[in-house]
């Protein structure tokens, strides 16, 4: 196809869709609207052409699926659970009542593991024999890591060097798991960096080796199939909130990194009008000191990583850092589905600073006797932001119902939570400049 | 404006080298823009070319460079600590496009989308800019560059590479104009002690899937190598030996020196190539 008409045509199916010609859901790539699509070089293409059509082979076998929803049963403990939280609820709001989707509960501590399974499945199906992933704070390469040894693959995880050193613990416990981690020491040596030399990697030794990407970004297929992967999150809660509630919330809430959490949750919903879907992005120290990770608020389209999306970019165009006190947010691009929901207004993004998610971590550990992760902790205090809102939803005599997804465990995060409420020394604080996304 | 109408001068050079008297590949020369600073590589491509290369290969500094390997890393990451801004790469266009080869921009896509890829085209051929490389830009994304490249009369440099199917040479041969970049091996920049085994037979499938020109880059370094190369291909592009010559050196006149050094040796290979008879 030449690309103009390929950019036509994604335009004309995005208002198709919007028109009602076709499910938001089951939406597929390359392109969201304007976003997406494939800004790799040309020796990728092959791999990801076999990737694409390997996994649409596999979502119609019966026995991939069988396999993946055993593993999800016996390894993962999926379902996971809904738990409603009252005590927390208060803080929202007078009388909405709060839903926790409890990722955090999955083996490995978050909901990483879903995407994680599905690819490596897909590897052996490929008979590739190798997978490299990037990571940041660590949760995506511990996922990848264990997902490895389960179905015994080889595997390489790229983190910059800095994270190697902050995050030393989570270095053991891939190696631990068997696999090998290489310290980045170029460009600006965070999780961006880490991404570009598993792309180099990925070019080097793309006939052997699966770049196991760990959201809902890059070139096509991935974001498309990792949402895929993710979305037995949202499907679950969709299940769960009717039998608890007997309707669909008002509204469904996520933190936004890369935003594979958030589309894995907000799928099942996207074809309900009427239930509000808001995503909330890392404000950092304020969207006006410039050391955030909001794509939305303060970046503008562009491409980086494979897609083209809302980027923190200069005048000219070179990626800018990116700032969160959580490492799973702290990164300048986002997946470009989320691109194509916020330009439709389908979603809300909004920023949450770090003052305001860490006085929601506290304020769930406190009422709920949960330790979220600091990821997670953003869309606690989106909830909360949105609390103010909330009573003006619900009609007659129902309450606002808010389901949250709790996509991950913040026991990665005691220390830097130490620190932050003065409970430890500051020194030993895990410094979190840079992480994966969630 | 179709295709056909447009002048490459890129083109005209490997075409005016074919044919000569003493037939033989172009050699391909790239260095980045603001290395060691905006004025020193201009100099730095003056001594490239009054060295022996045909055809300049300017590369756009870039904080996030998946094709590149190290030593263009090293370069790129000073480029910008130094400042070196899009722009820059512009005025050094103009500068060195009277130096006697054609000057073709390498740049990764954000930095063109930024501008905005017309404005970007506009201003590239007013500065006497030949066209764009673009190692992440494929075919099938770039409908605006296309379009804009016909409007402006710039060449389009696409990537084949050894994993590319005949469907896929065919698209990337039919969108591409000046030559086709065949990338030897799977990988990015930098020096190799041999030149990919696939690079020969992916100059073949693309002359096969319509090419005139096919040019070979990635791994080539050293005087035999691009002998090697330049006796199957119409061009030879060099990278990272030639950006190591001035990274090594104590200071910039040690440096165009040793470039000019490589550079001496590089032509040579190519002139003393056996060329296969296309």
């Amino acid at each position: 196809m030449s690309g103009t008409a390929g950019r036509d045509g994604a335009r004309r199916r995005m208002r198709d869709v919007l028109l009602g010609g076709g499910p938001l859901a089951t939406h597929e790539g390359p392109y969201f609207g304007d976003f997406g699509g494939r800004f790799v070089p040309e020796a990728l293409i092959a791999a990801l052409d076999e990737l694409e059509t390997e996994y649409h082979k596999a979502l119609a076998d019966p026995a991939f699926s069988d396999e993946l929803e055993r593993l999800h049963r016996t390894y993962t403990g999926r379902p996971s659970p809904l738990t409603e939280v009252p005590r927390f609820a208060r803080h929202v709001g007078d009388g909405v009542r709060v839903f926790l989707k409890r990722e955090d509960l999955n083996h490995t501590g978050s909901h990483k593991i879903n995407n994680v399974l599905g690819q490596a499945l897909l590897v052996k199906r490929m008979g590739k024999r190798r997978v490299i992933a990037e990571t940041g704070a660590g949760q995506h390469g511990v996922a990848t890591a264990t997902a490895a040894a389960l179905l015994d693959l080889e595997c390489t995880v790229y983190m910059g060097e800095e994270d190697t050193q902050r995050q030393a613990l989570n270095v053991a416990r891939m190696e631990l798991l068997g696999a090998t981690v290489v310290p980045v020491t170029i460009g600006a040596r965070t999780l961006k960096d880490a991404i570009n030399e598993a792309l180099r990697d990925w070019v080097a030794n793309v006939d052997s080796t699966h770049y196991l990407l760990g959201t809902v970004t890059g070139p096509h297929p991935f974001p498309e199939m990792v949402r895929d992967f993710h979305k037995i999150i949202g499907e679950e809660a969709r299940a769960q909130i009717l039998e608890e509630t007997g309707a669909l919330p008002d509204a469904v809430v996520a933190c936004v990194g890369g935003g594979s959490n958030a589309m894995g949750i907000f799928n099942a919903f996207l074809d309900d009008p009427q239930v509000r879907l808001f995503g909330f992005e890392a404000g950092g120290a304020g969207i006006s000191s410039g050391r955030h990770s909001a794509r939305f608020s303060g970046g503008a389209p562009g491409v980086l990583h494979g897609a083209r999306s809302y980027l923190l970019q200069d005048e000219d165009g070179q990626t800018l850092p990116s700032h969160s006190v959580s490492a799973g947010l702290d990164y300048p691009s986002v997946g470009p589905e989320h691109a194509w929901l916020h330009d439709t207004g389908r979603a809300q993004y909004r920023p949450v600073t770090d003052d305001e998610a860490m006085e929601a971590f506290r304020l769930l550990c406190r009422t709920e006797g949960i330790i979220p992760a600091i990821e997670s902790a953003h869309a606690l205090a989106g909830a909360i932001q949105l609390g103010r809102e909330a009573a003006g939803w619900a009609g007659g005599d129902r309450p606002p119902v808010v389901l949250v997804n709790l996509s991950g465990r913040g026991d990665k995060d005691v220390a830097t939570a130490a620190a932050w409420f003065g409970i430890l020394e500051p020194e030993p604080v895990v410094k979190a400049d840079e992480g994966e996304q969630l | 404006m179709s295709v056909t109408d447009v002048r490459s001068a890129t083109a005209e050079r490997i075409d005016e080298l074919a044919s000569g008297p003493a037939p033989r590949a172009a050699l391909i020369g790239y260095l980045p823009v603001g290395f060691p600073s905006v004025p020193g590589s201009a100099r730095a491509v003056r001594t490239m070319v009054d060295a022996g290369v045909d055809v300049v290969e300017l590369g756009m500094p870039y904080t996030d460079p998946v094709m590149d390997g190290p030593v263009i890393q090293a370069a790129a990451n000073r480029a910008l600590a130094n400042g070196t801004r899009v722009r820059d790469t512009l005025r050094v266009v103009e500068e060195v496009a009277s130096a006697g080869a054609p000057v073709l921009v390498m740049t990764y896509w954000n930095l063109v989308l930024r501008y905005g890829v017309d404005a970007y085209a506009r201003d590239l051929a007013a500065a006497g800019g030949a066209g764009l490389i673009t190692p992440d830009l494929i075919p099938d994304e770039a409908a605006d560059w296309i379009a804009a490249a016909d409007e402006h009369a710039l060449d389009r440099v696409f990537l084949v590479a050894p994993s590319s199917t005949p469907e896929r040479l065919a698209s990337t041969v039919a969108a591409s104009r000046g030559f086709v970049y065949a990338a030897s091996t799977m990988g990015v920049t930098g020096e190799r002690a041999t030149v990919g085994e696939r690079a020969e037979q992916l100059v073949a499938d693309t002359r096969a899937a319509g090419a005139a020109r096919v040019c070979v880059g990635l791994g080539v370094s050293r005087p035999e190598q691009a002998a090697q190369v330049a006796g199957y291909a119409d061009g030879v592009i060099v990278g990272s030996a030639l950006v190591r010559s001035l990274l090594d050196a104590p200071d910039e006149a040690a440096g165009l020196d040793a470039l000019a050094g490589v550079v001496h040796g590089l032509a040579e290979g190519v002139r003393s190539a056996q060329r296969i008879p296309r």
